[in-house]
């Protein structure tokens, strides 16, 4: 029987984590994302899971990073600066194909900047934040139940696909209380990393025979393997052999974009006859919902597109309703993300791509929203 | 004599390495190997973990579950490893940039918890990997690429640096006394809680060459000399010592372990609901 309950978005990424069969934790505290830190130092000794708090946030993602390769599921937890300090981190997990799931509460920035205030303002940095060209998997969510269902889905990406997951919530979600449908556990699909079914001599951690994910072996089982930040073979030994190189740059990426069909969430409303289609995610989006509503009150043909998977963005699709209508208007918490990508998608077409955005702590209610859409639609 | 079973616990195919010819570090790399073929640890028992530079190779070299992470941090995943999968022997090659510099950070909160994690420091004195720059424990007045006129810096003493952060075994050895490196390795593997050995190895490359030492025995040398046993040290005046390091075990103590005490007081009071 399905429970109702009432609770954070903080809490449900805890509870969900829990579900989803999380055992370690490594963390540091930060605002506004301490919240998962406690519940998981109370809720993982439950279970028989581990939680650390480490000297430092490289060392909570680190922690995880290593907890993960003993074949446990592992998670990290921050805010803003500690998120610019997991970077290099996000990085070795991307090269190593080690699942990790990292939350990461939007605060506002840049530095220090305003920790109690929501803000989008890390979006292109969870895209790009570490150096070097890769793919990462960002899912965005725009209410506690969706952060709930998200934090299942993160967990199981990152299982499926051997890599780091971000979930990117903001800090309106984290701290709003809402009623949380929460079925039977066994109601909800788990999924867990692929083991070796090869023999232990010929287990290769990067193998590109089994397809684009090679399953990944747990240490401390016989299978005596190597992992390394560098470039490297498909036997995990460094390489700087070009051709070696591009193989697995090629397949780290392919692993990502050529399975993105399979994650590719997205939400939309009012689109079909829409002549403007919002852009909006997060806790933005709710303001935007609302304010479409009202738009077509006053006779104005609004529609909602709300990106649930952030990174890999979609561009097919805005490319798609662009051909639809006539105006985009993007907006979200900050002096312009997710605008560019919208902007990409829409290249070569005749639709505006318009912009609501600001990074002061302020959220960006209805009415806002809704005065904008008028001025950009003439009326 | 030789033991030719140490070759059960190293990946021969990626011999030969890659140290310069008269470094240091495959000595204490044999004695790491021997000691762990003389306690018999099972090899698929054992995780080894390195950060970055020339001593950060050392688990490439190893037949065993290995981790090259980043610069200074390999700690922090050794910690994860350790709690996750306490039945596996953690051992955590850094060299001085990254145990007491990048690193310094997680070094001394891994010795405050005193983890059953194996630190084995090969402190070169040096920045090898990247062309001779001072670390925090090169000595004053001598030279590297980035002290050209001389270190102006107070090195770090490692093993105060360790014992004052809580190990509950520390030790010193060199690359010249193998009898000891072996000893104290040994003990090391053996002890349960953090345990920290810190090598006195040798770069002729970038230090030796800064330095008047070129050559690699003048640099076993430079080593050999300086180590003081730490008996001799503790009968010696303060001007006797100037320029000198005792060698030995500082501190070995039977402590709780971070890991089990987490299992027993936090396990276990969370299974029944005692909060
Ligand atoms: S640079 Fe120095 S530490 Fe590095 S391999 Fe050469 S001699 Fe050894």
């Amino acid at each position: 029987m399905p429970n109702i309950e009432l609770m954070s978005g903080n809490d449900a990424v805890v509870r969900a984590a829990i579900m989803s069969g999380c055992k370690f934790y490594g963390g540091y505290p930060i605002t506004p994302s301490s919240e998962i830190a406690e519940g998981m130092a109370k809720e993982l000794p439950k279970v028989g899971g581990k939680f650390i708090q480490m000297e430092d946030e490289i060392g909570g993602i680190g922690a995880a990073i290593g907890a993960s390769l003993t074949g446990v599921k592992s998670m990290t937890a921050t805010s803003g600066p500690g998120f610019s300090l997991k970077q290099e981190h996000i990085g070795f997990a991307v090269m190593g194909e080690i699942p990790i799931v990292i939350v990461n509460v939007m605060r506002g920035g840049p530095s220090t900047g305003m920790p109690t205030y929501p803000s989008q303002g890390d979006v292109m940095q969870a895209r790009w934040g570490t150096h070097g060209d890769h793919q990462i998997i960002a899912l965005t969510p725009c209410s506690v139940q969706e952060t709930f269902k998200l934090t299942f889905e993160a967990f199981n990406l990152s299982e499926m696909y051997r890599t780091p997951v971000i979930l990117l919530t903001d800090e309106i979600i984290a701290h709003m209380r809402e009623k949380v449908i929460i079925d039977d556990a066994k109601n909800y699909k788990i999924i867990d990393r692929v083991k070796p079914s090869v023999r232990r001599e010929q287990y290769k951690p990067f193998d590109s025979k089994h397809g684009l994910v090679p399953p990944l072996a747990p240490y401390g089982e016989g299978y005596r393997f190597h992992i390394t930040g560098l470039t490297h073979d498909e036997t995990g030994f460094p390489s700087s052999d070009h051709n070696t190189v591009e193989k697995l740059q090629k397949r780290l990426r392919d692993k990502i974009l050529k399975n993105r069909k399979n994650f590719d969430w997205y939400e939309e409303r009012m689109v079909d006859d829409a002549e403007i289609i919002i852009v909006a995610y997060g806790s933005v989006a709710r303001s935007a919902m609302r304010a479409i509503k009202d738009a077509r009150r006053e006779n104005i043909k609004a529609g909602l597109f709300r990106p649930i998977t952030l990174w890999p963005f979609n561009h097919e699709r805005i490319k798609k309703l662009s051909k639809r209508c006539k105006k985009f208007l993007v907006t979200e918490m900050n002096l312009g993300q997710i605008v560019g990508e919208v902007e990409k998608g829409a290249c070569g077409v005749k639709t505006k791509v318009n912009f609501l955005g600001r990074a002061n702590g302020e959220f960006i209610t209805p009415t806002e929203i809704l005065s904008k859409i008028r001025e950009v639609m003439n009326v | 004599m030789f033991n030719e079973h140490i070759f059960d616990y190293l990946r021969t195919d990626k011999l030969p390495h890659i140290w310069c010819p008269g470094c240091a570090h495959g000595i204490i790399v044999g004695s790491l190997v021997r000691s762990i073929e003389k306690l018999k640890i099972d090899k698929n028992k054992i995780a080894v973990l390195s950060g970055i530079g020339c001593s950060g190779r050392t688990p490439g070299y190893l037949d065993m579950n290995t981790l090259h992470t980043t610069h200074g941090r390999s700690l922090t995943f050794a910690t994860g490893i350790k709690m996750a999968k306490p039945e596996l022997t953690v051992i955590d090659v850094m060299g001085d940039g990254d145990a007491v510099a990048i690193g310094g950070n997680h070094f001394i909160h891994a010795c405050r918890r005193n983890i059953d994690i194996k630190a084995i420091i090969f402190n070169n004195n040096i920045y090898g990997m990247t062309g001779g720059q001072y670390s925090p424990t090169t000595p004053t007045n001598y030279y590297a690429s980035t002290a050209p006129y001389g270190n102006v810096e107070t090195p770090f003493d490692i093993v105060k640096l360790a014992k004052g952060a809580g190990a509950s075994f520390v030790a010193r050895a060199d690359a010249f006394h193998i009898g000891l490196l072996d000893n104290v390795i040994q003990k090391a593997l053996s002890h349960k809680g953090f345990s920290v050995v810190e090598v006195m190895a040798t770069c002729p490359t970038q230090f030796g060459r800064r330095n008047k030492m070129k050559e690699p025995y003048q640099m076993l040398d430079f080593v050999a000399e300086r180590a003081i046993s730490l008996k001799k040290w503790q009968e010696m005046s303060e001007e006797e010592r100037k320029g000198k390091f005792p060698i030995g075990i500082f501190v070995d103590e039977q402590r709780e372990e971070y890991v089990e005490t987490y299992e027993k007081n936090v396990i276990e009071r969370a299974k029944k609901g005692d909060r």
